[in-house]
């Protein structure tokens, strides 16, 4: 007699945890995010699926995932992605270390910072791809235009937000060191480029989707492999699954390195959390 | 240690935008003192300090530290800011071991005194903490324990406690003068709080704006056994009560 209420009470109690465990799950900050996507991949399924559209321009995800997979398999993608991966790393890495130390640079020294300020703002406003028929004519259809490319595209933007960054270091932590006893280049490197480092963080990954638009760019202009090149093939063939192969692959490695970027800012630079 | 400051002037600007901020300023300081500048904002009392820390120049005059003309800032001079004063990257005991590291010193003696003067500022728990995990005092007196164990001949303050609460400041204030009875620092403290300059230094110059310039001198012999008493005690009211009516003649533009 005793026992009945609380096991009813307990039968009860199920529905109200099964809702908070929905809440929290609901709360957690990438649950609205993953609904979206699926949203989505839901909705193409029932749009290609209902037949409005040709199969021809709308193929349905399982066509992609079975284009996806034979590309996997026969190989070709895993090409694809390194030779792509590898012109973004080394124009982008090249890029890096360039902008890093011109951008301090140019934070630290009015001179400088004169001197090469309206020169980086004029180039930065050539669009990058408009240098595709120079960089060919120079150095022909190998890898050095695409990485050229990628560096070219990439290297103001960096070097000005890392300039600006060094702008914010504020003058009492240099003064500080400087009353420490510390001299010109301790203070770049133990004061400015410590305070600056999640801002660089930062910077690079906000410029590494560009450097990811130029190598598709360039892909499809000349080259022999690649994510890009493929795209531009599969439309020579009307392969619109291929195409949707292309983009959906780019998109994951775009979101792959910003979430990179975002775990390496989280472990190297916690204080700035 | 003799900390002297004698006819200096400084005029930011050139040609017709030229501005005096500082005329004619004469200060000294020996070893052991703690004497005070006060001034209301815009009196130039802390150009007078970044001029003695030698972040800037003197325009007329000269600044010598043991009759050598300061050229440029030094760890003889160890300074503390209002604000931004920690790197906030580094623990508190990074942070004091900060300026040795700077200097070079051996690591031995960077751990050594790293610890000291973490226990000299009470502080000696909090030494993993970032800053953004200290209060704001104890993030002053971990400025504060850093500039000392970078072992200047004399220490800058430069409203140190401006940006703390009321009650914070006090306990700040007494903790700086236990400080100073304790380890005989020497120390030159900017401030508009007139009280602050009266509890703490054994001198203080008065301020004036446009151009700023020393208008008066206190010698403050106080008994200082117990600042609690001091504050509410008569000669301290009546000399604190005196110099306020002084700057505020100055800020109505009456002739002091």
């Amino acid at each position: 007699m005793i026992a009945t209420p609380s096991a009813a009470g307990k039968a009860r109690s199920t529905r109200p945890t099964r809702a908070a465990a929905l809440g929290r799950w609901l709360g957690h900050p990438w649950s609205l995010g993953v609904i979206g996507i699926l949203a989505v991949l839901l909705l193409w399924q029932l749009i290609a699926a209902s037949g409005l559209v040709n199969e021809l321009f709308l193929p349905s995800p399982k066509a992609v995932w079975m284009a996806g997979s034979d590309q996997y398999s026969s190989g070709i993608l895993v090409r694809d992605l390194l030779a792509s991966v590898g012109r973004v790393g080394a124009g982008f890495a090249l890029s890096a270390l360039v902008s890093l130390p011109i951008g301090i640079a140019m934070g630290c020294s009015r001179v400088i910072c004169q001197l090469l300020e309206p020169l980086m703002g004029l180039i930065r406003y050539m669009p990058a791809p408009a240098f595709i028929p120079l960089l060919i004519i120079y150095f022909g259809l190998g890898e050095e235009p695409k990485i050229l490319l990628i560096f070219i595209g990439t290297v103001f933007f960096n070097t000005l937000m890392i300039m600006d960054s060094v702008k914010f270091v504020p003058s009492e932590l240099r003064e500080t060191a400087l009353t420490l006893g510390g001299h010109g280049f301790q203070i770049i490197t133990k004061v400015v480029m410590p305070f600056i480092a999640p801002q660089v963080i930062d910077a690079y990954r906000i410029n590494m989707a560009s450097a990811w638009n130029l190598v598709i760019v360039a892909e499809l202009v000349a080259a022999n492999e690649g994510l890009g090149k493929r795209i531009s093939m599969a439309q020579r063939f009307l392969r619109t699954d291929e195409i949707f192969v292309g983009l959906i692959v780019i998109g994951l490695i775009g979101l792959a390195i910003d979430l990179g970027f975002r775990l390496l800012m989280r472990r190297a630079c916690s204080w700035a959390n | 240690m003799h900390l002297s400051v004698s006819a200096v002037s400084k005029t930011f600007g050139h040609g017709a935008k030229a501005k005096l901020v500082l005329d004619d300023i004469n200060l000294d300081l020996d070893s052991g003192e703690f004497v005070a500048l006060v001034g209301s904002s815009g009196s130039g009392k802390s150009t007078v300090m970044r001029l003695v820390a030698g972040l800037e120049r003197p325009s007329t005059g000269s600044i010598t530290v043991d009759g050598r003309p300061v050229k440029g800032p030094g760890s003889d001079r160890g300074m503390v800011f209002q604000k931004y004063s920690l790197y906030p990257w580094l623990s508190a005991a990074e942070n004091v071991a900060f300026g040795m590291k700077l200097q070079g010193r051996p690591r031995r003696e960077l751990t050594e005194r790293t610890a000291y003067f973490l226990e000299v500022v009470g502080l000696s728990d909090a030494g993993r903490r970032l800053p953004s995990e200290l209060s704001g005092g104890m993030q002053q007196r971990v400025a504060i324990a850093r500039a000392l164990a970078a072992d200047p001949k004399v220490l800058l303050l430069d409203e140190p406690f401006g940006a703390l609460d009321l009650q914070i400041r006090e306990s700040m204030q007494e903790f700086l003068y236990q400080l100073w009875e304790r380890t005989g620092l020497t120390a030159l403290l900017i401030t508009h709080d007139i009280e602050e300059a009266l509890l703490l230094a054994q001198r203080v110059h008065i301020m004036a704006s446009r151009p700023g310039r020393i208008i008066r001198t206190v010698a403050a012999q106080l008994d200082r056994t117990s600042l609690a008493h001091l504050r509410v005690s008569r000669p301290f009211l009546e000399l604190r009560e005196e110099l306020a009516g002084c700057l505020r003649s100055l800020d109505a533009g009456i002739p002091a």
